[in-house]
C-alpha cells in the first residue's frame, strides 16, 4: 500500500471548504482488547469530509483508545480501519506516518519539545515533512495569530498556561491543513471561557471543511457547541458505539 | 546494507531540522565524547604496537633468515689456517652470497655490552666468527655442516634458526594481540555508543512520541539521533587520536641499543594509519545508533 496516501499540502491557509470524496476515516466492525478484556466491540464509524462529531462516554469507556485507532496509533484486533481509503493493516509505518500528516491530533496533556519555542513547535510538522520553512513563514504567523499566541511565539512550552498549551497544540495540529482533526479532551485542563474559545476555533476549522472529532465527557460543552454547529454525538456504552440520545 | 552517499550527505550536510528536534544536552553527550576520545587514544597505541611489532617481525625474519654465523675454535697458531679453509668452503657453497671473517674491532663491539670497552680481544681465547650472507633460497645447512666437519673440525655453524623462530613467533603474536586489541576497542565503541544511544532514546521518549504523532517517519527520527551520535563520536575520536599521536611522538625513538621497547611508534607513511580511527569510530557509531534507534522505534505505535 506504499504510496496510497497522497502527500498533504501545507495550509493555504485554513480555508478549504467543500471537500468531496470518500470517508476520510472508516472503521468497520472494529474490536479492540486491552489487558485481556475486550474494550471495544463491533465499532463501525465513517467520518465523512466536513462532518463534526463528539465522542462521549464515561472514563475508561475507550474514548482515547478509539481515537488512537482513528489515527493508526493502535491496530484493531478485529475489523478494519481505513485512513484515506487505505487499510491500516496493509500500511507500512511510513504510510501511517504520512497519513498522520493529514490527521491533526490534539491531546489533553499536549506534549511539546520543551527545548524549542512555541513557534518552532507549531512549525514542527512542516519541518519533519521537509517543507520550505521560509515559504511557509507567512502561513505560520497567520496561524499563530489565529490561535492568539503571537505574543507567546518566542516562549518555551513550559512557560505557557494550560489554555495557551491547548491552543499551541491545536495550531500544531492544523499547520499541515489536515483533512481531519481529532481532539482528546482538549478542554480538560482549561476553564470554561478557554473551553469556549477552543471550541470556537474547532468549529471554525469545521466550517473551513475539516472533519472534526472531539472526545469529551463534558456534556455542557457539547450542548453549548451544538448551538453553533451541526454535530453528531456518539457515545461509547457497553463496548459499543451508539448515537447519543435527544438530550444531547 | 545500503551505504551510499546519501547517509554521508545527511551527516555532513547542514540538516538543521533533524538536528534541532533532539534536545542538545544530556549526560550521554559528554559520555559519548569522553568514551570515544579515550578509546581512540588507546586505539592509537594498539595500532602503533601492531605496526611496530609487524616491522620487528619482518626485520627479524628478513635479516636473521638471510645471515648465519660460523664459529671457529682452534688451537693457537691454527686459527688463521682454519679460518682460511672455512672461507674457501663457504665461497664454493651454493646459496652463499658472501662470507667474511669479523676483525678484532667487530668482535670487540659484539662483546662490549657484556665486558665493557677496551677488552683485549687479541689476548683472549675467543673463537673467530665468520659472517655468512645467503642468497636466493639459501644453502644446504646439513650438507655444509658435513663438509665443515671433515675439513674444519673446530667450526660450528649457527644458522640462527634456533632462536630466530621463537622471536619471530613472539613478534607475530604481539602483532596479533595488537590487532585483536583494535577489534576489541571497535567492539567497545559499538557497545558504548549503543548504550548511550539507547539511554538518549529512552530519555527522549517524549520527543519521539511527539514526532510520531505529527507524522515524522522513522527514518527522520533515526537520522536525528544517528547524526548527533555520529558527529559526537567523530569529534571525540578525533581529539583522542590527536592526543594519542602526540603521546606516541613523545616516546623514545628507535635505537639499536634500546632494543624492542624504543621502536614503538609510527614510521613514514604509517603516520596516516591513525587517520582511520576517527572515521572508523564515526562509522561504528552510525551503525550502532541506527540499529538501536530502529529497534526501539519498531516497538512504538
Amino acid at each position: 500500500m506504499r504510496g496510497a496516501i497522497a502527500t498533504p499540502q501545507p495550509v493555504g491557509h485554513l480555508g478549504r471548504k467543500g471537500y468531496e470524496g470518500p470517508p476520510v476515516i472508516d472503521l468497520e466492525n472494529v474490536a479492540y482488547s486491552y489487558g485481556g478484556g475486550e474494550l471495544l466491540s463491533d465499532i463501525t464509524l465513517r467520518l465523512t469530509p466536513g462532518s463534526f462529531h463528539f465522542l462521549t462516554g464515561p472514563s475508561g469507556a475507550g474514548k482515547s483508545t478509539l481515537l488512537k485507532l482513528l489515527y493508526g496509533a493502535l491496530m484493531p484486533d478485529e475489523g478494519h480501519v481505513r485512513l484515506m481509503d487505505a487499510d491500516t493493516r496493509e500500511m507500512t509505518r511510513d504510510d501511517i506516518a504520512l497519513a498522520r500528516q493529514r490527521i491533526g491530533v490534539v491531546h489533553q496533556d499536549c506534549q511539546f519539545l520543551n527545548h524549542l519555542t512555541v513557534e518552532d513547535n507549531i512549525a514542527l510538522p512542516l519541518l519533519v515533512s521537509g517543507r520550505d520553512m521560509l515559504a511557509e513563514d507567512a502561513n505560520l504567523r497567520e496561524l499563530i495569530g489565529w490561535v492568539g499566541l503571537t505574543h507567546r511565539a518566542a516562549a518555551l512550552p513550559p512557560e505557557l498556561s494550560g489554555g495557551e498549551r491547548q491552543r499551541a497544540a491545536l495550531a500544531r495540529a492544523v499547520i499541515m491543513s489536515p483533512d481531519v482533526i481529532l481532539a482528546d479532551e482538549p478542554t480538560g485542563n482549561v476553564d470554561w471561557d478557554m473551553s469556549q474559545r477552543l471550541m470556537r476555533l474547532l468549529i471554525e476549522l469545521n466550517r473551513m471543511g475539516k472533519t472534526v472529532m472531539i472526545a469529551t465527557h463534558d456534556l455542557a460543552l457539547i450542548r453549548a457547541a451544538k448551538t453553533q454547529v451541526q454535530a453528531r454525538v456518539l457515545r461509547i456504552s457497553g463496548k459499543r458505539l451508539q448515537l447519543a440520545g435527544a438530550d444531547l | 546494507m545500503k551505504l551510499g552517499l546519501k547517509p554521508l550527505r545527511s551527516l555532513i550536510g547542514r540538516d538543521a531540522g533533524a538536528d534541532r528536534v533532539v534536545p542538545p544536552t544530556g549526560y550521554t553527550a559528554s559520555l559519548t565524547l569522553f568514551a570515544a576520545g579515550a578509546l581512540a587514544f588507546l586505539a592509537v597505541f594498539a595500532l602503533a604496537l601492531s605496526l611496530a611489532t609487524s616491522r620487528l617481525a619482518d626485520r627479524w625474519s628478513e635479516e636473521l633468515a638471510r645471515s648465519s654465523t660460523l664459529r671457529i675454535a682452534a688451537a693457537e697458531g691454527q686459527m688463521a689456517a682454519q679460518t682460511e679453509a672455512a672461507l674457501k668452503i663457504l665461497e664454493t657453497t651454493p646459496g652463499i652470497a658472501s662470507a667474511r671473517a669479523l676483525d678484532a674491532a667487530e668482535q670487540r663491539a659484539l662483546l662490549e655490552p657484556w665486558f665493557g670497552p677496551d677488552l683485549p680481544v687479541e689476548n683472549l681465547p675467543i673463537p673467530q666468527l665468520i659472517e655468512i650472507i645467503e642468497r636466493g633460497d639459501g644453502y644446504d645447512a646439513a650438507g655444509l655442516r658435513l663438509r665443515l666437519e671433515a675439513e674444519v673440525p673446530g667450526a660450528v655453524l649457527d644458522d640462527h634458526s634456533r632462536w630466530r623462530k621463537p622471536l619471530v613467533r613472539a613478534a607475530s603474536r604481539i602483532r596479533l594481540l595488537g590487532w585483536l586489541s583494535l577489534l576489541l576497542i571497535g567492539a567497545t565503541v559499538a557497545a558504548m555508543i549503543t548504550l548511550a544511544a539507547r539511554a538518549a532514546l529512552a530519555a527522549n521518549a517524549q520527543v519521539i512520541g511527539v514526532l510520531r504523532l505529527i507524522g515524522a517517519h522513522d527514518g527522520y527520527i533515526v537520522q536525528a539521533f544517528v547524526r548527533r551520535f555520529t558527529l559526537r563520536s567523530l569529534g571525540g575520536a578525533a581529539a583522542g587520536t590527536v592526543l594519542g599521536c602526540c603521546a606516541v611522538l613523545l616516546l623514545p625513538r628507535a635505537e639499536v641499543g634500546g632494543g624492542f621497547l624504543t621502536g614503538l611508534g609510527f614510521q613514514g607513511w604509517h603516520w596516516l594509519w591513525p587517520l582511520i580511527i576517527p572515521a572508523l569510530s564515526a562509522g561504528i557509531a552510525y551503525l550502532a545508533t541506527r540499529a538501536a534507534a530502529q529497534r526501539i522505534l519498531r516497538d512504538l505505535p
